[in-house]
């Protein structure tokens, strides 16, 4: 009969609108509030059409979710050298990055010109970042990471928009709660929650000091 | 007699170009270079050589055209053609060399009518003159253009080096911004012979002549009544182009009597910056390439890098986990790219919006999955050469670090088994009920803007389009790879070659991928713990060749053909990289279908092809 | 013309100082003016690129920017105050969106979202691109990102409608549309050997003409800039070879350590690649 594909297709769209308040009565005064139910209603088992209340409440962003890249610096309260860079200013990311977006001096020692592994200054323009992601996969010292934070709209791009080291550096605690299990496996292919650095030299230390603990009886001996 | 051609039709490539070199033994040669294959074939022969490469073996389908400048290595030209057969097997490449001043070959759009748009960019962007063809004009960029873009010694505006990485950006890296060295403050660059006299808008005269307009209105109307024939431009702004596309459209009355598609408004010079990129870096833009399915355009790229380091001594190929993500996720980009097509079809039909936010329901839900992947819902760069990025995670898990945010925790695996099982097949049941026997519907689209199967090869269309029309061609059976040759699948195909076929081939597509992630399911549990790529660092050695990987994307026949130069110690980038996007040549066969049809199908027959601009301006 | 209106809008009742009144009145006008403006957003239905499709995730029901008064999307400029430019403005494109924007009525936002619209994006260099629609067109609020987020659109459009809020109408300069008349319309340009802003028609003249000095036709030399701790370095070593000449380093050592640590750095890279494999 003619009109009953039409009819057929109206009794489906019947079904969604019903379906969204059945689940309105479902989660009845609960629907924003608790954090579980955002989860369900976001869902495989949502049967409704949820729309997220934006500001009011955000979708958190996956773990590795990228947006701008942001540096690692030592958090604030760390015992040896807080605020420091884990950048040592190698400048794979620089390499890496395919629309060269960003610029990196290399640190040197003002008193001896050598080089030190700390960038001098480190810029991204976010005008041009394509957040790819390939900064953080390929830094070889877990020193650059994908940030989470989206809300970055400007009224001018012309001071805003080409971030510098300042506003590039975030602590390590940072990284670590926004991105719990990435950090966590990092952590345990380096050794341990220090630079690599650290970890190398004392690894290092470690070895010296057995090597001496073991040479020693030989020479009493 | 008869049993000579079918034989003929069926040899494989090399006793093909066996064939074909004694038949014309000076004009085609080997191509002997290392890592390239196929023939070299003497301009002046080409157009007999592809007739008896067409009509005597068989390759009926031309794959893709493109210009090559070697420029500094052989200095010549070259255009490379990939003619294929649609009973499936890989490509016929064959090659015309030509001099880098006068660059002249003839033209093979009377061979193969789908080499039209192609030798129209190769003229476009190498200055290449093809002789004899029809239309040769601009195509992406404008008439009145400063030069041909791709040859290798034209610069832009904002021209650094030859080869990323530059040198600026460490250890030295002095910030700037790239218009602070123009005195224009913009991406400009003039010639020294500016003309500042005749600078009117003359660009469109050339598109304008092109349409026939000059015929003698009396002589059209032999009743009496006085017609005139209209010009319409729709777009490049036109909420129903899907994106920055114009058509010209020449009207008598509502009828159509010729369109002329315009392209290049998201021109966005993808191959020259491919050039300049180094093959790791491309990943990321072949992303921007089809937006809708980054994951596929991934793929492609990908194979066709893995064909040229598998020359390579150190390679290994992708072990069995990473080929069940890969397909896993290729799979449901193509549901997510069909919902998104069909649901904008239905837009441009004028049901405004309901299924395109059903359709974007289902969308998001992949799209969860996808940023919890890759990190992106749009832009995944999920894959790398011999491998993929990472494994999928053990939770789809979010972390609040906003204020207001609100976190979403679900096992991984049971939100994909949850999804395939019963979410998708469930939806498209309910899809299927809300759309396929609407009247409406098949009152627009039975019948409208139909592609004869013939056509449909001859124009080089790909993908549901060609397949609507009743040719079951797809790369996934044509020339498998990754792990499709294992799995169990149907080539959906229509009969009639409409609008409505189309709907239903996309429709079946969709069924067909769930089918396939079922398959997929069960093997990601088993290969749990495989690792999943191969590292070989951000800039592997790539050998010294020539290579075309081609995936059936959701849109059609996605290939990318990549030269490496091979330099061990020189810089690692391709030195040339072509895409050929199933968008861009599918719209050769826009014009024929829309003629005769009324103008208010011109919109629905353009959705039904379904392009996305990113891929067809590149 | 605005002032003299709205004095006699103001409450004699409650009596206002003579250098007062005018602003009072305004204030409250604002407010009113500014939030039934910021609600009513219509965007133009004008898509792109990439971006387009995240701008239509957030149209669809899961984001849902009508929730802030973008409501409908309108096809035709003449309806609408807000042009999202969203995606990678070409050359090819800049001069139909110029008209477009020329022909939405006033008052009217324009809103970069992406990376490509803000400043060129990853296609920047590209020859066919244009480095930032700001280059044609006055920007309100940029949105970063590429592609930016539903939700980072979203908060893209908070931002356009705080600075609303903002707006005065006591305060021409900040907005061109309360003053007398239309303001002129933006010069579209034209698609030359490259695309030619008629704006700078005067500068490429001048251009031109030293180009045909066998000047070059453009380019402009980035004055030199040094590290600040390279300055440094070069005259604590002056000191240091005026102290002794012994500790000083002269510049082959220099270069030779430099190269070695360089080394050091690839090694130290490569090992933790491998490692973190």
């Amino acid at each position: 009969m003619y009109g009953q594909g039409i009819a057929r297709g109206l009794l489906v769209t019947m079904k969604h609108i019903a379906r969204s308040y059945m689940d309105d009565i479902r989660y009845a005064g609960r629907k924003y509030s608790g954090e579980g139910n955002f989860g369900t209603r976001q869902g495989m088992q949502a049967t409704g059409s949820y729309t997220v209340q934006y500001p009011d409440e955000k979708v958190a962003v996956p773990e590795r979710f990228r947006f701008i890249p942001f540096l690692i610096v030592e958090d604030h309260d760390h015992p040896e050298r807080p605020g420091h860079d884990w950048c040592t200013s190698c400048g794979i990311c620089a390499k890496v990055c395919p629309p060269q977006c960003i610029w990196i001096v290399r640190g040197r020692n003002p008193q001896t010109g050598r080089p030190v592994p700390e960038p001098d200054a480190f810029y991204i323009d976010i005008d041009i970042c394509m957040n790819c992601g390939y900064c953080s996969e390929f830094c070889p010292f877990d020193a650059i990471k994908m940030d989470h934070d989206y809300e970055l709209a400007s009224y001018d791009r012309t001071s805003a928009h080409i971030f510098d080291k300042q506003k590039l550096s975030k602590e390590m605690s940072h990284w670590k709660r926004i991105a719990p299990t990435t950090a966590l496996e990092e952590m345990q292919a380096r050794g341990g929650w220090e630079h690599m650095d650290i970890i190398r030299e004392k690894a290092k230390a470690e070895r010296a000091a057995a090597r001496a603990r073991k040479s020693a009886p030989k020479q009493s001996s | 007699m008869m049993d000579v051609v079918a034989d003929k039709t069926q040899l494989d490539i090399s006793a093909s170009i066996e064939l074909l070199r004694e038949r014309w033994p000076d004009a085609i040669s080997h191509d002997n270079r290392d890592g390239f294959s196929g023939i070299i074939v003497d301009p002046a022969q080409l157009d007999d050589v592809a007739l008896a490469i067409r009509d005597e073996l068989g390759f009926d389908y031309l794959s893709s055209v493109t210009g090559v400048d070697y420029l500094g290595i052989a200095d010549h030209m070259e255009v490379v053609y990939h003619a294929c057969r649609t009973s499936g097997g890989p490509a016929l490449v064959f090659k015309a060399q030509t001099g880098r001043d006068d660059p002249r070959v003839p033209s093979l759009v009377s061979v193969w009518p789908g080499a039209d748009f192609q030798e129209r960019e190769a003229y476009d962007l190498y200055g290449i003159h093809f002789d004899g063809h029809p239309d040769l004009r601009r195509i992406l960029l404008w008439d009145g253009f400063d030069g041909h873009p791709l040859r290798k010694d034209w610069q832009e505006a904002y021209f650094e080096e030859e080869h990323k990485p530059f040198d600026s950006r460490w250890p030295g890296g002095q910030v700037y911004r790239a218009e602070e060295k123009n005195v224009f403050g913009k991406n400009v660059r003039y010639p020294d012979d500016l003309d500042l006299g005749r600078l009117n808008d003359v660009s469109e005269s050339d598109l304008y002549q092109g349409l026939g307009l000059g015929v003698d209105v009396q002589a059209l109307d032999s009743d009496g009544l006085r017609t005139d024939r209209l010009v319409v431009n729709l777009g490049p702004h036109h909420p129903s182009t899907h994106g920055v596309f114009r058509m010209v459209v020449t009207l008598d009355g509502e009828t159509i009597a010729s369109l002329d598609p315009v392209m290049g408004y998201l021109h966005r010079n993808h191959e020259k910056i491919g050039e300049r990129n180094s093959f790791l870096h491309n990943m990321p833009f072949t992303d921007r390439l089809d937006y809708i399915s980054s994951m596929s355009n991934n793929l492609g790229y990908a194979l066709a890098v893995e064909q040229l380091l598998s020359q390579g001594a150190r390679y290994s190929p992708p072990t069995y986990r990473a080929e069940c993500l890969r397909v896993l996720m290729v799979e449901l980009t193509r549901i997510v790219n069909h919902l998104w097509s069909l649901g904008f079809l239905l837009n441009d039909l004028g049901a405004f919006f309901t299924p395109m936010l059903y359709a974007n329901n289902e969308r998001e839900k992949i799209l969860d999955f996808f940023e919890a992947t890759s990190g992106s819902r749009l832009m995944c760069n999920y894959m790398r050469f011999a491998g993929v990025y990472r494994d999928i995670p053990e939770r789809i898990r979010s972390v609040a670090n906003l204020v207001n945010d609100k976190v979403r925790d679900y096992n991984t695996m049971d939100y994909l088994t949850e999804m395939v099982n019963e979410r998708l097949p469930r939806f498209l049941d309910e899809y299927d009920t809300l759309l396929t026997r609407n009247e409406i519907l098949r009152e627009r689209t039975v019948g409208v803007g139909v592609l004869l199967a013939e056509d449909a090869i001859a124009l080089s269309t790909c993908g549901p389009l060609l397949r609507a029309s009743g040719v079951p061609y797809d790369v996934r059976r044509a020339d498998p790879y990754s792990i499709y040759p294992e799995l169990d699948f149907n080539i959906p195909a229509g009969k009639n070659g409409d609008i409505y076929d189309r709907f239903l081939v996309r429709f079946q597509e969709m069924r067909e991928s769930v089918r396939i992630l079922k398959q997929i399911l069960p093997r990601l549990e088993q290969s749990q713990g495989e690792a999943v790529v191969t590292k070989i660092g951000h800039t592997p050695r790539v050998p010294v060749g020539e290579a075309y990987g081609r995936v059936e994307n959701p849109k059609g026949e996605l290939g990318y053909y990549v030269v490496s130069e091979g330099d061990p110690k020189g810089p690692q980038n391709p030195w040339r990289y072509h895409v050929r996007a199933p968008s861009f040549i599918n719209l050769t066969a826009l014009g024929p279908m829309c003629v005769g049809h009324k103008v208010a199908d011109v919109v629905t027959i353009l959705g039904s092809i379904d392009i996305v601009l990113g891929e067809t301006d590149r | 013309m605005a002032q003299t209106d709205l004095r006699a809008l103001q409450d004699t009742e409650f009596p206002v100082p003579e250098e007062l009144q005018a602003n009072i009145a305004i204030t409250s006008l604002d407010k009113i003016y500014n939030w039934s403006r910021r609600s009513s957003m219509w965007p133009l239905l004008f898509g792109l690129a990439c971006c387009a499709i995240e701008m239509i995730g957030t149209a669809a029901s899961r984001f849902d920017f009508s929730r802030f008064g973008f409501e409908v999307m309108r096809g035709s400029p003449r309806q609408s105050d807000l042009m999202i430019v969203s995606g990678t403005v070409t050359k090819k494109m800049i001069v139909p969106i110029v008209r477009l924007y020329n022909q939405m009525p006033e008052p009217k936002y324009v809103l970069a979202m992406g990376a490509c619209a803000s400043g060129g994006g990853p296609f920047k260099e590209g020859y066919n691109v244009v480095s930032g629609v700001d280059k044609y067109l006055p920007v309100d609020v940029y949105v970063p990102g590429c592609p930016p987020t539903p939700q980072a659109l979203l908060y893209g459009m908070i931002t356009l409608q705080k600075k609303i809020d903002g707006q005065s109408l006591a305060n021409l300069d900040d907005v061109p549309w309360y003053g007398v008349g239309p303001s002129e319309p933006t010069p579209v340009p034209v698609l030359g050997p490259d695309i030619i802003d008629p704006r700078q028609m005067e500068l490429i003249r001048e251009q031109a003409q030293q180009a045909a000095l066998e000047a070059p036709f453009g380019a402009r030399e980035l004055p030199a800039w040094v590290n600040p701790a390279e300055v440094a370095q070069e005259t604590t070593v002056v000191e240091e070879t005026q102290d002794g000449a012994e500790d000083g380093i002269d510049p082959a050592t220099a270069a030779r350590i430099r190269k070695r640590e360089e080394a050091m750095a690839r090694l130290a890279a490569r090992r933790a690649a491998k490692g973190g494999q």
